[in-house]
């Protein structure tokens, strides 16, 4: 058998993986598998200027793609700087796996120099996590590693590796495991036939019905599933701020995302609705409001991998349904087209009159209500960014108001498009995921759609840009203020702005990022928006930075009233609902 | 409610905090908790009481079952079972008092494992409301050190916890 030393086993493990590229940055604990990268061709690496820059853009191919992302960094503060990186992929549930060195065995437990407890640091923000023990242990720690990530409900796994692990000079037995077997990890692998009958008679009685798909479609590739069933059943459809794109954004049957700042129709049709049927979605707080009030009229279906999930939130859920969303639909589909019954069209017709009713009333794509001649609106740089990306860009997205625009005004018709922290919340995501996004398309347009604040906290990865020559395109909504946290100082502060507020400090975005060597554009004027993104678009080969002035005071709306339930809504700064 | 969750998990080092972990970080409480290797060197058993609605435990359950290290678990209070908690006790046993604390320890039927002029040492198992009884009918006063086990249990008749 082959001999070889930990740091190659996990190259070579990598490489077993199918992983292409990996994001990293070097220091003492990892100089041996760093040796042992620089030794082979099969995995690139990406040096990124900050860790968690490199577990974002691991994130951002995986999310992009499917695959498992992959990053590497050092002891101490390597480790712990990728922990927010780890934390927004567990929210999420994104599949990475993330190798982090650590002093020598010996000398774990003495407070060494750059020593952490990566393992006890990482613990509520895994799926799993490794101490590597032996080298012998790395084929099948990294064979697990991977295994645990993608299976099941996908999530982050760590590999912390004491650097006498990977010594050079120490050789062991390299044979990779095939095939993984645990006792005590055997994720659901199709749905109960039983269940799956029971969702459908009731998702046929059903008057006024509502599918509500979340991210579990996008992350399950049960897109196409969801869309057969939809269309079969001609019901009404709406995406959480994770599942945007499971279902298509431009398609008659999509009444919008839902929740905390959902549209008034899909609120209004959760609220009304006598079915539900909630896939691969997990009755987050920022869409059920207050829990209590919930939908009380809805029977649920409850359709999800992770049996925790299910009654977590929301209780009355009628029939559970344990498993991976794909399987699980197609199943439906097939059973539904042996079936000899139909929706109520009736019904079903009246249903589609009162959703159509609220859509022209308060419908965020009805008319032109965001279109001003004398400041750029942030609700018309998305529309305008959908119309000249022709509605085929990946958006990734920072946090907080422009987060938010991005999810209403952009129509998100593939799964896998939207890339957002969606569940942590993390400022900083959008430039990083977007590298990781940009490597694993680079044919595609990939925009980051940002703030001020939000791209100052990972904006040293315009380096890794230049580096690796990766032509993102940076949709920079200008308020000169942290606009979310403003919203709510305006609402429940009385417009105190609390450390919000930081105009006569921005630096100058044009020669930020001309410093970088970068493009860099400003835009003040509402009627120059739409030919400068143009022409920051053509530019196909060169990162551009769009720093666009938009109407400070703009709030995001429509926005759920704190302790109410689906229905109840703020819609301006003068309406709410009653 | 209070329940007995029992669990089988791999005996690997780490485990033992990804199970104490997950109840802080998730605010649930924790009576009780004992581990121990199985006859099964590769498995620990776990024992721990915890006390919560329905909506809880249901969450405990779930949670504990989605960590990679948990192998199998039953939460024992919902059937028949067994349950035992053993408890040393140091207690001061001078004068008329010795006999009077020798009587209550046989009526509880205690073992008397230690001795000095001026104390015993009691050893009870039983349920964690028999030792909590001893402890009261000897009064605070009397007492000099108490420790207790946690509760471990099993479930009556033939179902087995096991892989």
């Amino acid at each position: 058998m082959e001999l070889l030393s930990g740091g190659e086993m996990i190259m070579r493990a990598l490489k077993e993986e199918g992983v292409k590229m990996i994001f990293g940055y070097p220091g003492g604990a990892v100089l041996h598998i760093y040796d042992a990268l620089y030794q082979q061709d099969a995995v690139e690496h990406i040096l990124v200027r900050h860790e968690q820059a490199a577990v974002h853009a691991a994130d951002g191919f995986a999310r992009s793609t499917g695959e498992v992302g992959v990053s590497l960094v050092t002891s101490g503060p390597g480790a712990t700087n990728a922990i927010t990186g780890i934390a927004t992929a567990y929210m999420d549930s994104i599949p990475l796996v993330v190798i982090s060195g650590n002093v020598p065995s010996h000398l774990m437990g003495t407070d060494a120099f750059q020593e952490t407890d990566m393992i006890g640091c990482c613990r509520p923000i895994v799926k799993h996590s490794f101490l590597v023990r032996s080298i012998e242990e790395i084929p099948s720690v990294m064979k697990k590693a991977f295994h645990i990530a993608k299976s099941g409900r996908p999530g982050p796994v760590v590999v912390d590796v004491p650097k006498d692990m990977t010594a050079p000079t120490e050789k062991r037995p390299f044979e990779y495991p095939e095939t993984v077997k645990m006792r005590s990890y055997t994720p659901a692998l199709k749905g109960h036939a039983g269940q799956i009958r029971k969702a459908l008679d009731l998702l046929l009685e059903a008057k006024r019905p509502v599918i509500y798909a979340g991210g579990g479609v996008v992350l399950g590739d049960a897109a196409e599933e969801l869309t057969a069933i939809a269309k079969r059943l001609g019901y009404p459809v709406t995406n959480t701020l994770m599942g945007l794109g499971a279902f298509p954004g431009s398609d008659d049957q999509f009444i919008g995302m839902l929740g905390m700042h959902g549209f008034y129709e899909a609120n209004q049709a959760m609220h009304q609705a006598d079915v539900i049927f909630a896939v691969g979605a997990r009755f987050d707080d920022r869409v059920t409001n207050n829990p209590k009030k919930f939908c009380p009229n809805a029977r649920i279906v409850h359709i999800d991998i992770d049996p925790a999930s299910i009654q977590k939130t929301v209780r009355h859920i009628e029939v559970p349904l344990v498993g991976p969303v794909k399987p699980v639909l197609a199943d439906m589909v097939e059973m539904l087209n042996q079936m000899d019954v139909e929706p109520d069209q009736d019904a079903l017709s009246a249903w589609w009159e009162t959703i159509n009713g609220w859509r022209e009333k308060h419908g965020l794509w009805t008319g032109d209500r965001f279109t001003r001649r004398d400041k750029i609106m942030p609700q018309d740089v998305i529309r305008t960014l959908y119309e000249v990306t022709n509605g085929e860009a990946f958006i990734c997205s920072d946090v907080g108001q422009h987060q938010m625009f991005a999810a209403q005004y952009y129509k998100y018709d593939q799964p896998r498009q939207w890339i957002n922290s969606g569940g942590l919340g993390t400022m900083g995501f959008g430039l990083p995921a977007a590298m990781g996004v940009q490597l694993a398309h680079p044919d595609r347009h990939v925009a980051v759609v940002t703030g001020e604040g939000s791209i100052q906290m990972c904006i040293e990865e315009l380096s890794t840009c230049t580096q690796y020559n990766m032509p993102v395109k940076i949709i920079n909504l200008n308020n000169a203020a942290l606009g979310m946290v403003k919203q709510w100082q305006d609402m429940q502060y009385g417009g105190r702005y609390a450390a919000s507020t930081y105009a006569d400090s921005l630096p100058d975005f044009v020669k930020l990022a001309q410093a970088y060597g970068h493009v860099g554009m400003i835009v003040t004027d509402p009627s120059e928006l739409k030919a400068k993104m143009e022409e920051c678009f053509a530019m196909k080969d060169r990162v551009v930075f769009m720093d666009i002035y938009i109407d400070p005071d703009e709030h995001v709306y429509p926005m759920q009233i704190p302790t109410g339930s689906m229905k109840d809504m703020i819609l301006s700064k003068t309406e709410r609902t009653k | 409610m209070r329940h007995i969750i029992s669990v089988l998990m791999e005996n690997e080092p780490g485990a033992l905090s990804r199970v104490v972990g997950l109840f802080s970080q998730r605010g649930y409480n924790i009576e009780s908790l004992t581990v121990a290797p199985t006859e099964d060197s590769t498995l620990s058993r776990l024992t721990v009481t915890t006390i919560g609605d329905d909506t809880v435990i249901e969450q405990i359950t779930k949670q504990l079952n989605k960590l990679i290290d948990v192998v199998k678990l039953v939460d024992l209070t919902e059937g028949e079972h067994i349950e035992r908690e053993l408890m040393l006790i140091k207690i001061k046993a001078t004068g008329a008092q010795r006999a009077e604390v020798k009587r209550t320890c046989d009526i509880f039927r205690g073992q008397i494992v230690d001795v000095t002029p001026a104390m015993y040492t009691v050893q009870l198992t039983g349920t964690s409301d028999k030792l909590d009884a001893f402890i009261d009918a000897i009064g605070a006063s009397a007492i000099l050190e108490v420790v207790r086990s946690g509760v471990s249990g099993i479930a009556r008749g033939e179902r087995v916890l096991s892989v």
